[in-house]
């Protein structure tokens, strides 16, 4: 089982440089903090969700921001590729007797792995925005931010076995990764976004992701409307804060991680060096 | 006993221009051998050939008794690589590095401890191994490397350009190494080198320029080709007319000095003086280097040839177009 023995391999190697470095930890719990404290809490106060006057956008938010940040570590993760390749680590790999395709799928566990760990420091942030948590709910959370990252790590490495150099990152930045996220539906809800807008936000799949997040995140939690408690899922599906089903969601993400780690391990056991 | 690497008219090609063009050679097992050249002679694409990075335009080879075109895994398992440029994680420590590397080679748990010490003792690393790669100088990420590409008790060990950029001290120590691990442990070695003094420690060289060998032998054989020593006269400029006429000798003109080759020089120098009174204003006698069989064989002295990678494969093609009348 040399496959199973190189993913191991490949997937430590990440974790232990992971937990080596303590600046890449604090970016990752400042990062979205920035964002649910100033940017959530300043664009609550200012504005209301017009069609959902009981949801507050500090709680829509949020699990939009957890898959900000899933996104965002595995595409760091996947594509830490380059820097070995500039740095010349990666040519130790590729000699080896093993094969690419399971150095494709190390990394894609390994940044997985990472993203996981990013989903549960930021799910301790739940109470400061109003979520009501379960073992349940942690559970299901853990499990999407593994499938989530999956994807997007196997994307991540499909770019990377393509690119040459540290400069072309920031062209897959801004032109892709950017897009993908703003699409997803974490920041605004697509049943307001204009048609044209829409159409694109379907073709995203970070936008099942997010969909997926919500589902789960807003499950265990209850709001008051008025005198009666309703639950929050609830009132998210009927104002069209959520789309989907979990379940449909979750076979959509499913599809999308298997056709994207199946391509990123293709591409990278073709790309010379 | 049977080479442990046998090469078959190997060529590579990329697009029109020969990196290497045919060449043919084996290597003893144990054996220390050496690729020498200028840079662009074809000496890294070979090793990448060898170890199954690079497929070959056409041609064969075999290492350790295994096809290098259709059994890459066997291939790579049976050698170390040691590259022109770093290829450590800085991030781990030499230990992490090592136990990365005996994972992918699948180095079995139980011996790994005793290799590992055994590996750093002998490139003297040991008492560095919990430190981070960072903060190793660049001849001691060259020597963990080398220790790196023997975890796995490779057959081959391949060393393209191994003491590249270091002092001549680190470079001493490098080779000591090499030298050992022939000695301790019989594996072989297969580098490449620019260097010609370095050169002089292999056991065999291959001399190789525009991607065919031109000569294959041991240093001291390749020596004698010359012929005797080399004298290098200093004065007019009508001495290359006259001193070959008169000793009936090849003369070569390099930096405004005269080379050429006689048997004795040292007794020699007095009847050059004698027969030139006035005409010459320094001499030297010297014993034949490798520097002098590459100039022999190739017309050129192997620095003249140090520029970009890019000029040599151009000057390379036009060459090669003129040599193929």
């Amino acid at each position: 089982m040399i496959g199973l023995k190189t993913i191991y391999t490949i997937w430590l190697r990440e974790f232990k440089i992971f937990m080596r470095e303590k600046f890449r930890i604090v970016a990752m719990i400042g990062q979205p903090l920035l964002y649910l404290l100033i940017l959530g809490r300043g664009i609550s106060a200012g504005m209301r969700l017009n069609s959902t006057g009981n949801i507050d956008y500090l709680r829509f938010m949020y699990p939009g921001i957890i898959g900000m940040s899933i996104l965002f570590t595995s595409i760091f993760s996947a594509l830490s590729i380059i820097w070995d390749r500039e740095f010349g680590f990666l040519k130790e790999v590729l000699v080896a007797p093993v094969p690419r395709w399971a150095v494709a799928l190390g990394k894609s566990f390994g940044g997985a792995t990472i993203a996981m760990i990013q989903s549960a420091i930021m799910i301790t942030m739940a109470p400061i925005v109003g979520i009501t948590l379960s073992v349940v709910v942690l559970i299901e959370l853990f499990v999407l931010s593994f499938l989530l990252s999956f994807a997007v790590t196997s994307l991540g490495v499909l770019i990377a076995a393509k690119l040459e150099s540290m400069q072309s990152f920031q062209m897959v930045m801004n032109f892709l990764i950017m897009p993908l996220y703003f699409l997803s539906g974490a920041m605004f809800p697509m049943a307001s976004a204009p048609a044209w807008m829409k159409t694109l936000m379907v073709i995203d799949p970070l936008t099942y992701g997010v969909d997926a997040l919500r589902n789960v995140i807003f499950s265990g939690t209850t709001i008051t409307i008025g005198q009666s408690a309703v639950p929050l899922l609830e009132v998210a599906r009927t104002s069209g804060l959520i789309r989907w089903t979990l379940a449909f969601d979750v076979l959509i993400m499913f599809t999308a991680a298997a056709v994207l780690a199946a391509a990123g391990a293709y591409s990278f056991s073709r790309s010379n060096n | 006993m049977t080479p442990i690497i046998q090469v078959e008219s190997l060529v590579k090609q990329f697009g029109e221009l020969p990196a290497v063009n045919g060449i043919s050679f084996s290597v003893a097992s144990g054996a220390i051998f050496g690729f020498l050249g200028p840079n662009g002679a074809g000496k890294s694409t070979t090793i990448k050939m060898l170890a199954t990075l690079l497929k070959p335009t056409s041609g064969k080879a075999t290492l350790a008794g295994f096809d290098i075109n259709s059994q890459s895994n066997q291939v790579r398992q049976s050698i170390g690589l040691v590259f022109q440029d770093p290829s450590l994680d800085i991030r781990l420590t030499a230990d992490e590095n090592l136990q990365f590397h005996a994972m992918l080679y699948n180095v079995p748990k139980d011996v790994f401890a005793a290799r590992c010490e055994q590996v750093l003792r002998m490139v003297d690393l040991l008492d560095r191994r919990s430190s981070p790669v960072s903060t190793f100088s660049g001849g001691m990420k060259r020597r963990l490397e080398i220790a790196r590409g023997l975890l796995h008790h490779p057959k081959v060990l391949f060393l393209d350009e191994p003491t590249l950029g270091l002092d001549p001290q680190t470079r001493n120590a490098i080779w000591h190494h090499v030298r050992k691990l022939r000695d301790e442990v019989g594996t072989t070695v297969f580098m490449t080198t620019h260097y010609m003094d370095e050169a002089e420690n292999c056991d065999h060289i291959a001399i190789i320029d525009h991607g065919k060998i031109q000569a294959i032998d041991t240093p001291a054989s390749l020596k004698r080709m010359i012929g005797g020593d080399k004298i290098i006269v200093g004065g007019d400029d009508a001495l290359a007319q006259d001193i070959p006429a008169k000793y009936n000798v090849e003369l070569q003109k390099v930096n405004g000095e005269f080379h050429f080759q006689i048997n004795s020089g040292a007794e020699f120098v007095p009847r050059l003086v004698t027969d030139f009174h006035g005409r010459v204003k320094s001499i030297q006698v010297k014993q034949p280097s490798l520097e002098d069989v590459f100039l022999k064989l190739t017309g050129r002295a192997i620095r003249e040839q140090e520029g970009s990678n890019l000029d040599l494969m151009r000057q390379g093609a036009r060459l090669w177009r003129g040599a193929r009348r």
